[in-house]
């Protein structure tokens, strides 16, 4: 479903080349959920702007349904590291763009917007305006306005960062249900293997910058899964403990 | 505090009083009485407020024909580098000309009436509005933009739903700064040619070597500065409650 051919970004400032993703090809599959972790700064975020067409890559190719992306592509919906809500918008009102672009009526608005406001558990503060509400109640606002969206692909970046750690386990809980439900497929980066193991059925470590895939692992933990439960479980330590002795390897290079 | 005020007006007065026609000669500085009289005289007859009403109408129209104008050219350059661009140089040129130099031009196009000082009032005005929409415009988060056309936003959707409401801060403190603006600009335009407006009357006074009646058209002039800045302060308020400019 998406193709990555041969993708390499650089990003050119002033007399200085950045190289953010070298070589990376990829084939992401319908409903698939795949995690990519590695390193902060590593290029994992430049990775899903291509792939949302923000930007095309310096080399390489992104085919996304067999067509190449080329423009923004409106088939994802995107959930950026920084929240990008409406700071004039309520919370409601913000959930509920994506539908007011398609020229959805004003009540049924209010209405699917507020289900979805629930579903994140940001009942009672659906006046409230970004600016009021916490870093991790805005990542759930910008989570149910790309639920409302609806979009067959998900790409999120750092979604559950800001979180707590009880409220990450029941977006975790939510975002499965979901996928599960919609048959959506999902692209999310972390840098909390944790989350990646627990969600995804496949798990990418990159390296540190320029990103390229280091190693790839399959993830055949049955679904559906107890996001809470599943972490004691002896498989997922045996995938942890490899995907770990892979990632510190990242790490250890960037504290030499 | 207010007791203070008018005390210290009061007593500004009673000098003015004292040294007119004592330590400066009468000619020049006038004083209280006489242009109370005038001023009197003026309200009586009527005459006053055919000035005032004038040099309202022009400020008022010269303000709304200029902000419109400035909005539009803001937004319409803001969002499109390429005209942008081609036009700086232009602009530049033309933002720094001082406007006033322009009045001639108003007035053989638009004649001796109120259109020429419209025109004054409304090139003051337009590029305030236009500097403060445009830096607004190129002013809006990317991030945001990128996200509403994510979200199958069309061009027009992405003005009118991101653009525009991002940049409103900045178009209503165009808006603010420009009012005295538009007042300066109908009392010159009246200044230089015209045969009503308070501009006309002060312009007229001093030809007729009346000191009072120069003062006492300041005085009408001052007052209407002060409550045209007065309403802009309620408006803002008003804007602030319904959550327009504020961020």
């Amino acid at each position: 479903m998406i193709n990555l051919r041969h993708v390499s970004k650089t990003f050119r400032k002033q007399q200085e080349e950045v190289h953010a993703v070298r070589d990376i090809s990829l084939t992401i599959a319908q409903k698939e959920i795949v995690a990519i972790i590695g390193p902060s700064g590593c290029g994992k975020s430049t990775l899903l702007n291509m792939i949302a067409g923000l930007y095309p890559p310096t080399s390489g190719s992104i085919i996304y349904k067999g067509e190449r992306v080329a423009d923004v592509n409106t088939d994802v919906g995107y959930m950026t590291q920084k929240d990008n809500l409406l700071p004039w918008r309520s919370v409601r009102d913000n959930v509920a763009f994506p539908l007011e672009l398609s020229g959805v009526k004003k009540s049924e608005r209010a209405t699917r917007a507020d289900q979805v406001i629930a579903h994140v558990g940001l009942e009672g503060f659906a006046h409230r305006f970004p600016h009021e509400l916490s870093g991790g109640m805005r990542k759930r606002a910008c989570l149910a306005r790309m639920l409302l969206y609806g979009a067959e692909t998900a790409l999120l970046d750092e979604p559950f960062a800001a979180l707590d750690a009880q409220l990450k386990l029941s977006m975790h809980d939510l975002l499965l249900r979901l996928a599960a439900e919609t048959g959506q497929t999902v692209v999310f980066v972390t840098h909390d293997l944790m989350e990646a193991v627990t969600l995804a059925d496949r798990v990418l470590v990159c390296t540190r910058r320029p990103a390229s895939v280091a190693l790839e692992q399959r993830i055949e933990l049955a679904r559906p899964r107890d996001v809470l439960n599943v972490r004691f479980t002896n498989e997922f330590k045996e995938l942890y403990d490899a995907l770990w002795e892979r990632l510190r390897v990242e790490y250890h290079e960037e504290r030499l | 505090m207010v007791v203070c005020q008018v005390t210290l007006g009061i007593v500004l007065l009673v000098l003015w009083q004292g040294a007119s026609g004592r330590l400066i000669d009468n000619f020049f500085i006038s004083n209280p009485v006489d242009v109370g009289t005038r001023l009197v005289g003026w309200l009586k007859d009527g005459s006053l407020f055919v000035h005032i009403w004038a040099t309202v109408y022009a400020t008022v129209m010269g303000f709304i024909v200029g902000s419109v104008g400035g909005i539009l050219l803001g937004i319409w350059l803001g969002v499109s580098p390429f005209t942008s661009r081609l036009l700086n140089p232009y602009l530049s040129a033309l933002n720094a000309l001082p406007k006033v130099a322009l009045a001639p031009l108003f007035v053989l196009w638009f004649g001796l009436g109120i259109e020429s000082k419209i025109a004054l009032a409304a090139v003051l005005v337009l590029f305030l509005v236009f500097l403060n929409t445009y830096a607004g415009v190129r002013e809006v988060d990317q991030d945001l933009i990128d996200g509403a056309r994510l979200m199958k936003a069309t061009r027009v959707q992405v003005i009118t739903k991101v653009i525009i409401p991002s940049a409103t801060s900045w178009m209503f403190a165009g808006l603010k700064i420009s009012v005295p603006y538009a007042l300066i600009g109908a009392v010159l335009g009246e200044m230089i040619a015209s045969n009503r407006g308070l501009g006309y009357l002060v312009q007229f006074s001093g030809s007729q070597f009346d000191s009072a009646g120069v003062f006492a058209v300041l005085l009408v002039i001052a007052l209407l500065a002060v409550v045209l800045n007065f309403l802009v302060e309620i408006v803002q308020y008003r804007m602030q409650q319904w959550r327009v400019v504020g961020r």
